[in-house]
């Protein structure tokens, strides 16, 4: 894996509402490398979801500095995958049409959408195939089950091949077996394609199955307390979570955010 | 099942056609002269031999109904665009817009004869007048409660503001908009009727206005009669294009959520 820094965070601040306003974010310090899956875990409201709009250019730091790919972000990216909690599907296109989307807005593939839809399409197809949804290219999403619109929705951050994919709670809202099977679904395509992810979550154990980084953050504002290594063996599997090193940084995790819970408290 | 469905379908024209009952008897048992309350019998007869005459009216009433609502739609969408996607425009514009709405469009009829002369001018816009809002309301807040989610993936990818409407914010409003077509088409009937009523040589509200006059009461309800069949006309229309192109809103959901 490549060492050199692709996404760095340096001393961010965030306010919301002028500089007197409520503080989201304080001297937050954060790097990625390139090609690297990082986990950002703390206690609800610490800000973890104002981070992601950081990096993604949506709003900008009252102060401190991020750069993504060596270049300040001073507007929203243009490089960036996205997927929440909630799908966002559109309702009104098929899962394909709703994949083709990121390719009718991003530039350059915009211009010349109508000329390669062939090339796209197989491209979504090939995509919808390895999460599990060949042959639900022409259902809508309200024809879908929850698990189902997810993998979509992932596949729609994926579609136009991002450099930074970034999830903010991308499992919260399904159940436990769902959930297991797309930690899976999201290990082997990062295997496969190496883009760099920035997760956001407050499952512990998904963090440590998925991500190569763990950082923790303090409570609101919020600031990377302590960022752990996760060396266990890829490809992980439905069994890795017995392991002692899993469970031994389960809990270390769980034994930090409750510190910070009772800190803010 | 099936016989609910076709009672369901019979519905409408029962109920028409007991309320017509109902007033036939009253009219009847209590012996009200037809120059007060005709009967509807008496009101079929006046409709089936002044057809020629109410027809010339029911005409112009169509045709000044249709350009007020056309005009509605235009303004409305591109008002509901304007007032849905700029919080400032929303805060600035929503006032003004909701104080126009409360002002009768009646007293507003005299102001336009002086403007535009007595005759179609001053029924296309009163008819537009009372329309646009509807439309212009349901524009707006179908791209104004835009997930801020969803915006944020597609700022995230490069999407300007107006690929974000077209895109998602107007396909988006369709529900709300045909839904607003459905009320603002008999607003217009409403509004082009008043004008004709007040200022006008031809059109259904002429025609009642002067039936009434002279005591041509049977006349008056046959008028309108024809003014409620247009209604009912058009709203079905809109209806059915709704249904046509917003299945994805009405949709019934076919395997659950979740797992």
């Amino acid at each position: 894996m490549a060492s050199e820094k692709f996404v760095e965070i340096a001393d961010v601040s965030l306010h919301f509402s002028g500089p007197q306003g409520t503080l989201a974010v304080e001297h937050l310090d954060m790097s990625v490398a390139a090609g690297e899956l990082a986990a950002v875990v703390g206690p609800s409201g610490c800000g973890k979801s104002s981070l992601m709009k950081l990096v993604a250019g949506l709003v900008p730091p009252t102060r401190g500095t991020i750069e993504v790919g060596g270049v300040a972000v001073k507007g929203p990216l243009k490089v960036v995958g996205m997927a929440f909690q909630n799908p966002t599907l559109l309702p009104w296109r098929s899962t394909m049409e709703n994949l083709m989307l990121p390719l009718q807005i991003v530039r350059p593939y915009r211009t010349r959408f109508k000329a390669d839809l062939p090339q796209h399409e197989a491209n979504a197809r090939r995509l919808l195939e390895r999460v599990g949804l060949g042959g639900f290219e022409d259902r809508f999403p309200w024809q879908l089950s929850g698990g189902m619109q997810q993998r979509a929705s992932l596949c729609r951050a994926l579609i136009h091949k991002p450099s930074l994919l970034m999830l903010d709670e991308p499992f919260g809202a399904l159940d436990a077996f769902t959930r297991e099977d797309l930690w899976d679904v999201l290990q082997a395509m990062w295997m496969a394609e190496k883009f760099t992810t920035i997760l956001v979550t407050h499952d512990l154990h998904e963090a440590v199955y998925l991500a190569d980084t763990v950082h923790v953050m303090s409570a609101r504002p919020g600031k990377i307390v302590s960022t752990y290594r996760v060396d266990l063996p890829r490809p992980r599997n439905p069994e890795t979570p017995f392991l002692a090193e899993f469970t031994d940084l389960v809990h270390t995790l769980r034994e930090q955010i409750r510190k910070e819970r009772a800190a803010a408290l | 099942m099936m016989q609910n469905k076709w009672l369901g379908r019979a519905m409408p024209y029962l109920t028409v056609l007991t309320m017509l009952v109902v007033w036939e008897l009253i009219c009847i048992v209590f012996a009200i002269p037809s120059f007060v309350l005709p009967r509807p019998s008496v009101v079929a007869v006046s409709l089936y031999q002044n057809f020629n005459t109410i027809w010339f009216h029911a005409e112009r009433t169509l045709v000044t109904t249709l350009l007020g609502f056309g005009l509605a739609v235009i303004v409305g969408v591109v008002l509901g665009i304007v007032v849905g996607s700029s919080q400032l425009v929303y805060q600035g514009l929503y006032p003004v817009l909701v104080g126009f709405n409360s002002v009768p469009k009646v007293a507003l009829v005299p102001l336009m004869v002086v403007w535009f002369g007595i005759g179609t001018v001053p029924a296309v816009l009163t008819a537009f007048m009372l329309s646009f809002f509807p439309i212009a309301v349901n524009i707006a807040t179908g791209i104004a409660t835009l997930e801020p989610e969803l915006q944020d993936v597609l700022r995230s990818l490069g999407a300007s503001r107006l690929d974000i409407i077209s895109r998602v914010g107007l396909p988006r409003s369709l529900p709300y908009f045909f839904a607003s077509l459905k009320i603002s088409i008999t607003l217009a009937f409403v509004g082009s009727v008043i004008s004709e009523t007040l200022a006008s040589d031809r059109g259904i509200g002429t025609l009642v206005e002067q039936a009434s006059a002279n005591f041509k009461i049977p006349l008056v309800f046959a008028g309108l009669v024809v003014v409620a069949t247009l209604g009912i006309a058009m709203y079905a229309i809109f209806a059915y294009i709704e249904k046509r192109m917003t299945h994805w809103a009405t949709r019934t959901v076919e395997f659950g959520i979740g797992g």
